[in-house]
This record gives C-alpha cells, sequence and structure tokens, in this order.
C-alpha cells in the first residue's frame, strides 16, 4: 500500500506516496517525457512518467538517471504514476558513468533486477537492499566490478529462490568440496549426480564462487584472474538459465582494464 | 485486433519512437478518415526520404550525396571533429553557430541494456578519421545522461592515446537531459566552456 502523505482532500488524503528508489531504466516519452523504472524499498517495482526531464530547464532529470538512488515521490495515476519529487540518496550515476568499466558491470544489475522483480508493485524489500548495496560498493571502488556484479547477481538469484551450492551437492546434499558443477543442477554436484558432459571448474574458482555468494571478500579480493574469468563464466551461464532468457548485457560487460582495486590507504 | 490491413498499420506506426498502442490507434484511425490525396502525400515523402537521403559516408550525417553538406564545405576546418550522437544533434549545434570544424555521428549511445556496445556505433570509422593527424580536437557532444556520458568515457579512453586533445561539453547542460533540447544560448555556452579530459 502507498504510504499517504499529506492531508488535503476530500477522504482527508491525497494521493501521493513517497519511497526510496533504485532508478533502474528510463525510456523516452512523447517529446520531453520519460518512463522512469522503480525499485522501490516498500512498493516494489514501479513504472512513472517524469514530466520534462528531457529538457535543459527541469530540476530533477539529473536525479532520474539510471544507478541514482533516490527518495521519491509519486502521484497515484491511473495506468502510470507521476514523479513530482525527486532527492538524491545515492549519486552513483556520476561515478559509475566516467569509468566504462563500473558502467558496464553496472547494467546487468540493473537489467537483473528489473527481470527478477517481475510484477509490478509487489514489495521487493530484499532485492531493494541487494541492488542498493551493490551500486554503493561498484560507485565506490570497494572490489573489482565484474566481483561486485557476479557477487550481485549470486545473491539476488538466491533472495528469488534460485540459491546455488558451490560446496555441498546441489542434488543430493553429500558434503563437498566437488569437483563438477551443473547449471541445472543449482551448482557443485557430486560423482554420483554428475550430469554427463558438466564442466569440472578448478577448486579455487569454487572457493571464489562461494565467497562471492556469502560476500566474503577477503578472499574474493585475492583470487587470481583466471579464476575470476571462470567464475564470471559460470555465474553468466547460471543467471540465463534461471532467468531464463539472456541478460542482454552480459556480453558488453569489459573486461580489459582491470580497475586497480580499491586503496584506503591513498585517500585523502 | 482490427481486421488485416487496419492492424497491419497499427503494428508499424507502434514501431516508431515516441508512438505507443494508443497513439498508434489514433493515428491509424486519423489516417482512414483522411483524403487519399493526403495520405499519398505523406505516403510519398516517406518514400521520398528513404530513396534520396542517405548517410554522408563520412561523417554519418544525413546527405543528399556522398558526402554531407558539412564535410563538401571547403570553409569549415579539419582539425576539429565534434561527435553526436544523432543527426539531429549537427542541427541543434548548427543552430548556435559556434562550431566551424566537423562532426562524426555515430548513431546512437553506448547502452548495454538495449544491446548497444561499441561495435554497434560508428566508432571505428571515427578513429579512422584521426589516422593522418590532421585533426587537433575531437569535442565529445554526446547527451548529458548516463549513456552519453558512459560512452563519451569509452571514447576519451581510446582517442587520448592517440595523440588528440579530447574535450567534453562544458556542464550547464542539466545531466538526464537531450542534447537537442538545449537552446542556443546553453549550448553555445558549452561549446565555449568545453573542458579538456585528455590530451
Ligand atoms: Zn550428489
Ligand atoms: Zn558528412
Amino acid at each position: 500500500m502507498p504510504t499517504r502523505v499529506g492531508g488535503a482532500g476530500d477522504n482527508g488524503a491525497v494521493p501521493l506516496y513517497r519511497d526510496d528508489a533504485i532508478v533502474l531504466r528510463t525510456q523516452k516519452l512523447g517529446e520531453a517525457d520519460r518512463i522512469v523504472t522503480l525499485l522501490t524499498r516498500e512498493n516494489g517495482k514501479v513504472r512513472g512518467v517524469a514530466k520534462g526531464v528531457r529538457r535543459t530547464s527541469s530540476r530533477f532529470g539529473a536525479r532520474l538517471e539510471p544507478f541514482m538512488v533516490v527518495d521519491v515521490q509519486l502521484h497515484v495515476g491511473r495506468s502510470l504514476d507521476t514523479v513530482t519529487q525527486v532527492e538524491t540518496i545515492g549519486p552513483y550515476a556520476r561515478p559509475i558513468c566516467d569509468d566504462y568499466g563500473l558502467y558496464t558491470a553496472g547494467a546487468p544489475m540493473l537489467e537483473a533486477a528489473d527481470r527478477l522483480v517481475d510484477a509490478e508493485r509487489e514489495p521487493a524489500v530484499q532485492q531493494f537492499w541487494l541492488l542498493s548495496g551493490a551500486l554503493r560498493a561498484l560507485a565506490g571502488r570497494d572490489h573489482a566490478p565484474s566481483l561486485v556484479l557476479d557477487s550481485y547477481l549470486l545473491r539476488a538469484l538466491s533472495v528469488a529462490g534460485w540459491a546455488p551450492s558451490f560446496t555441498d551437492c546441489a542434488r543430493c546434499g553429500a558434503p563437498g568440496p566437488h569437483h563438477s558443477f551443473s547449471v541445472a543442477t543449482g551448482g557443485a554436484v557430486c560423482a554420483r549426480c554428475r550430469p554427463p558432459g558438466s564442466p569440472a571448474p578448478a577448486p579455487e574458482t569454487f572457493a571464489l564462487l562461494a565467497a562471492l555468494l556469502t560476500g566474503d571478500w577477503a578472499v574474493a579480493d585475492v583470487a587470481d584472474q583466471r579464476h575470476r574469468r571462470e567464475a564470471s563464466g559460470l555465474v553468466a551461464a547460471y543467471a540465463q538459465y534461471y532467468l531464463e532468457r539472456t541478460l542482454r548485457s552480459l556480453r558488453h560487460v569489459d573486461r580489459t582494464v582491470p580497475v586497480p582495486a580499491h586503496r584506503p590507504d591513498l585517500e585523502a | 485486433m482490427y481486421e488485416g490491413a487496419v492492424q497491419d498499420l497499427i503494428d508499424e506506426l507502434g514501431r516508431l519512437p515516441g508512438v505507443g498502442p494508443k497513439s498508434a490507434q489514433r493515428i491509424a484511425f486519423h489516417l482512414l478518415a483522411a483524403d487519399a490525396a493526403d495520405v499519398r502525400r505523406l505516403a510519398d515523402a516517406l518514400l521520398e526520404v528513404k530513396a534520396r537521403v542517405r548517410f554522408c559516408e563520412v561523417c554519418g550525417n544525413v546527405a543528399e550525396s556522398e558526402r554531407c553538406r558539412v564535410c563538401l564545405d571547403p570553409r569549415r576546418s579539419d582539425e576539429v571533429i565534434c561527435v553526436v550522437e544523432e543527426p539531429k544533434d549537427v542541427v541543434a549545434i548548427e543552430r548556435t553557430r559556434e562550431f566551424r570544424g566537423r562532426y562524426h555521428v555515430l548513431g546512437g549511445a553506448i547502452n548495454p541494456i538495449e544491446n548497444v556496445g561499441p561495435d554497434d556505433l560508428r566508432i571505428k570509422e571515427l578513429l579512422g578519421r584521426l589516422a593522418d593527424g590532421r585533426v587537433q580536437e575531437v569535442i565529445l557532444a554526446t547527451d548529458p545522461n548516463v549513456e552519453g556520458e558512459a560512452t563519451a568515457t569509452y571514447l576519451a579512453r581510446l582517442m587520448v592515446p592517440m595523440g588528440v586533445t579530447v574535450s567534453r561539453l562544458a556542464s550547464g547542460l542539466p545531466v538526464g537531459g537531450d542534447l537537442e533540447y538545449a537552446d542556443e544560448v546553453t549550448l553555445g555556452r558549452a561549446f565555449e566552456g568545453r573542458r579538456v579530459v585528455g590530451r
């Protein structure tokens, strides 16, 4: 239910509600408006019209760009709600679009969230916190962008009900570690459950995947490039399988220039 | 759903940018009710533009011959190239009368969610124009929104090591906006105050 704000109107409430929101995507509408798809904290996924934001006089165009986390007020409409106020909470768009590696790692996060929170107006509070945390880590360069992306995908899929297992067998539960990986079975598989043709990733890759799933950054941050690459391939396959459609933006992730690790000791 | 021809028209109109299903239906019924001569003029204009207008082989702007008017103009400088997303941005910048160099039209911005990557834009052609060393400065005038900024970031990363000065339009253009909606004064100021992002 929308949180009612204000006290005017016949029934003691104006049809306004206010919520925290992540801007997932924007589409042009007519001459100067945009439709913004928001993942809100209380109201789930909401699509709203932002009027005039493509004109130079718009006050809040910059705040309704993808990757922004905002405090937004919407006016309830018959099909689409209208954005009436926006304040910035997490100004992540600027740092993300100023670094191509961050931008291309962030895009699949927004695309996955849009896909995972399928229905509009169904609360998805865990998905909201997961994505806003991941965007903060990405914009703050806390970890390598591809690690932030892979960790986000694994955790968002888990919240959606498709939690992988990277140690115990995903089919029979036999304690791991195991050698084979099966996307369709749900991760690590023992020798008996292993479907023919299952790949056998490096043990370090299994360890990295487990660390990404649980947020064990001490382990993930020191993984070498080879295992990061192998893990990314498996995460991509896992995400595509359970989302039942390709994440189009995944193939555009820029993996050519490694971004230097976050160095708090160098900050002013 | 309507009968064959009407539904076909609604479907085709609905594929146009900014036209939703309701607008498509409204336009379709407007055309059904209109004079045959008016509809023929519209159809002719559509066919004519496809037959006569093409894209400049140098810069990607709209052109009525192999090269566009800007590329054919001998009075313009070959030393500066202004990079824009769409031909309509060329029109917006020409209105300011601030810029006397050449253009390069990318054909869009890098937008992974819409499956548009660097290879889908005219970026190779841009790098090709820098090869002979005549170009001294490239001004990045992509839209001041996330996709345009990210495209500018990508291009700067590619071109700065090539020894060319790369600059970006000054702020004053609000982020989130479309270049084509900037008024002449704002856009002109953004040109004058452009900042060098690398050389
Ligand atoms: Zn098993
Ligand atoms: Zn031209």
